[in-house]
């Protein structure tokens, strides 16, 4: 029942604007074309038979609403790629990655995501940001048998055989969010989100935790993706007189939700907003000035210490511009297809089977910190960070976890979610 | 009740921003029946003209200066969306005029390829356009009650904005002839009028309005490629509401969605506040399809 209503929230903004999302895919195809015919002779993915490199795809939006965030994350993705075939390639083989453009529509990713497996036959495809793009090339994937590493923190409950998870799951961001903020001694929290998978089910898990604490949500708001108008949402932020907003908006929404936000004469001061779709990259869209002061839930910043990420940071912006950022997906973006390799590399071979076999307990030096594939579930270990922008756009890390966190995607491990994996199986 | 006069002016707020938005396309569409889609796209290349003057303006000066260049930026805006607009009617809708569904699949084309222009030089990342000092804040009228500056020279740069229109239409003789080629096309021609220039006079003016728009808009919302496809539904919607050809029937359109929608998203949810706005949209278009004002034709 409320997968269904779920699946249909996320299929909802393919219908309200067929001609718009219809126009941007036919752009994406004349705009990219096919960026790498397949070549003659290459062989499935699951054989390693001949052939000198190994097809890789790259599936993110690089037009239309998420381009803003999805085209940093394919940089950092291409980044590894370029230094994986720099240092020798996979198995003495080279990297050849195969990039699509998902137009932010979810039905073109699905398509899309068809086409790399089964045109271009590649043994992976590293992409996708929004919860509704993973759930419409999940059944791509699995039907076809492809693998998939999904780069950004989502709702969880979901653990397909065919992805692996780099972003964060529910316990390693907003579960941890909510304790923060409750040791903070915070108690009205308001809930606003953009209305689609992630902020519906982060929501119902916030709503539980809060339950689970004796408490409840004071106001609880949903605008369309791309919304741009927020003065009533703020008018009952302050009639709900919270003390802190929990803010799962996605996209250039939060621009807008910012800068009016600070308009009505809201300081972080008087009501701090903690949001999880919003890292350094998004900031510099936002204006560092709008959001100076509101705290951020990520396991990674580009503040972030560990000569790992001095490394990364300097690599990115030697190869993308001195002016780019780096943040949390795109981290997971790049440690990813570090993972795949020394999957790969330890079953010998790109078939699927044997590389999910083999990624069990894979453990990796990332830039924000050691991250460890889990025994069964193919989601990611990683340190939970909480930080503050600053007013030059950076983050101030004020609270992490000490260690990396396990991942526990249905969240049995915690009393107050019991029930919830049932609600959306 | 503080509450209740704050939702008061957010709803007038929001009127002026939907009218700002849809002025420039009641030109071009309600009186040259040319249905523009690329309308939101103008309104981006606005905004961007905004942004490349203070960037050329802090390189210039080695230093913010928001303070001047945001002003300079208004007629800026204006000129250069207006230019690019009469280029997109030279070159290209001209040649489409009384095959209005021609040209809606031709400016959805212009629209794509702006935006792709706009991603490939400014690149995909939303920019971020500095408010000048003296519009940060706003004028607080209780604990509760306050008006953000932003908004209200938003309501100012609007009513400049009507005002230059009544004189261009009213008071200044392109505007007779404007008029003149509205009313019966063929009349005015057979009279001496160049109708091609009025088209391209007014297809310019409606692009340079939606200029004007997107300067407007860099202060309140998201500046990036595809930020005129938020804004192009709700203007088409308030010139469809209005009435085509009619300036004061867009007027009461964009003052009646602004209200009603601001009305009904503090009464439920933004989502259903909008689509209970475009149910009565649509309700009354059954009863009028004319729009609440008609355009007499002779």
């Amino acid at each position: 029942m409320f997968k269904s209503l779920l699946s249909k929230i996320s299929r909802g903004y393919g219908a309200t604007l067929p001609a718009l999302l219809l126009g941007v895919a036919m752009l994406a195809a004349i705009a990219c074309g096919p960026s790498a015919a397949p070549s003659a002779g290459e062989k499935p993915s699951g054989s390693m038979a001949g052939g000198e490199v190994i097809k890789v795809g790259v599936l993110h939006s690089l037009s239309g609403t998420m381009s803003i965030s999805e085209t940093a994350v394919r940089d950092a993705t291409l980044l590894a790629i370029e230094e994986i075939n720099a240092s020798g390639g996979v198995m003495g083989k080279k990297l050849q990655p195969v990039i699509e453009d998902g137009a932010s529509d979810w039905p073109t990713f699905a398509e899309k995501a068809r086409k790399l497996l089964q045109n271009d036959k590649v043994a992976v495809v590293f992409g996708c940001w929004t919860s509704a793009s993973r759930k419409a090339v999940l059944p791509v994937f699995e039907s076809n048998n492809g693998l998939l590493f999904y780069p950004v923190q989502y709702e969880g409950l979901e653990t397909s055989p065919n992805i692996f998870y780099t972003g964060a799951t529910t316990n390693q961001q907003i579960v941890p969010a909510v304790e923060y903020l409750l040791g903070q001694g915070k108690k009205r929290f308001f809930l606003l989100g953009s209305d689609y998978v992630f902020p519906r089910t982060s929501n119902l898990i916030i709503n539980r935790q809060l339950e689970g604490s004796g408490l409840k949500a004071v106001g609880e708001e949903y605008t369309p993706l791309g919304h741009t108008e927020y003065s009533t949402v703020i008018s009952k932020i302050k009639a709900a007189k919270p003390d802190v907003v929990f803010n799962t908006l996605n996209g250039d929404s939060n621009v807008a939700f910012f800068k009016q936000l600070k308009d009505a004469g809201i300081t972080a001061k008087d009501l701090p907003v903690i949001s999880v779709s919003v890292a350094e990259e998004e900031v510099r869209g936002i204006g560092p000035d709008n959001i100076a002061g509101h705290l951020v839930a990520w396991n990674y910043f580009q503040t972030t210490n560990t000569p790992e990420n001095t490394k990364f940071v300097a690599a990115y912006k030697a190869k993308y511009g001195a002016n780019r950022v780096t943040d949390d997906p795109i981290e997971a973006g790049y440690f990813g297809v570090y993972l795949w390799k020394m999957a790969v590399e330890k079953a010998g071979s790109t078939d699927v089977a044997k590389v999910k076999e083999a990624a069990k307990g894979i453990q990796f030096s990332a830039p924000g910190g050691p991250v460890t594939i889990h025994m069964s579930n193919q989601h990611t270990a990683k340190t939970v960070r909480i930080g503050m922008v600053r007013a030059d756009g950076q983050i101030n890390e004020v609270w992490n976890s000490g260690k990396p966190v396990s991942p526990d995607p249905y969240l049995d491990t915690y009393t107050w979610a019991k029930g919830i994996r049932n609600m959306v199986q | 009740m503080e509450v209740w006069a704050l939702q008061i002016f957010n709803g007038i707020s929001l009127s002026t921003i939907l009218l700002l938005i849809a002025l420039g396309l009641a030109l071009s569409f309600g009186l040259m029946n040319v249905i523009n889609l690329a309308h939101g796209e103008f309104i981006m290349i606005g905004a961007y003209t905004t942004y490349a003057l203070q960037i050329a303006a802090s390189a210039l000066t080695g230093g913010p200066s928001s303070e001047v260049t945001f002003l300079i930026a208004i007629p800026l805006a204006f000129i250069v969306t207006g230019a690019v607009g009469f280029l997109v009617e030279r070159s290209l809708i001209r040649f489409l005029y009384r095959r209005p569904l021609d040209t809606l699949l031709a400016t959805w084309g212009v629209g794509l390829i702006l935006q792709q222009l706009a991603r490939s030089i400014f690149g995909a990342p939303n920019v971020q356009v500095v408010a000048p000092q003296w519009l940060s804040g706003g004028v607080a009228l209780g604990s509760d009650l306050v008006l953000p500056m932003k908004r209200l020279f938003i309501i100012l740069v609007v009513l400049v904005c009507l005002a230059g229109i009544y004189w261009y239409m009213y008071r200044s003789s392109e505007g007779r002839r404007m008029r003149a080629v509205m009313q019966n096309r063929d009349m005015a021609s057979s009279l001496g009028v160049s109708t091609r220039r009025v088209d391209s006079l007014t297809f310019a003016l409606g692009a340079g309005l939606a200029g004007i728009a997107g300067w407007a808009l860099t202060l309140i919302g998201p500046i990036g490629p595809s930020l005129g496809t938020f804004y192009v539904v709700d203007a088409f919607i308030v010139v469809i509401l209005g009435g085509l050809g009619q300036i004061p029937g867009t007027i009461m359109a964009a003052f009646i969605i602004g209200m009603l929608n601001t009305i009904f998203e503090f009464g439920t949810t933004a989502v259903v506040g909008k689509v209970l706005v475009f149910v009565m949209v649509i309700l009354f278009l059954q009863w009028k399809p004319a729009g609440l004002m008609r355009l007499r034709t002779r």
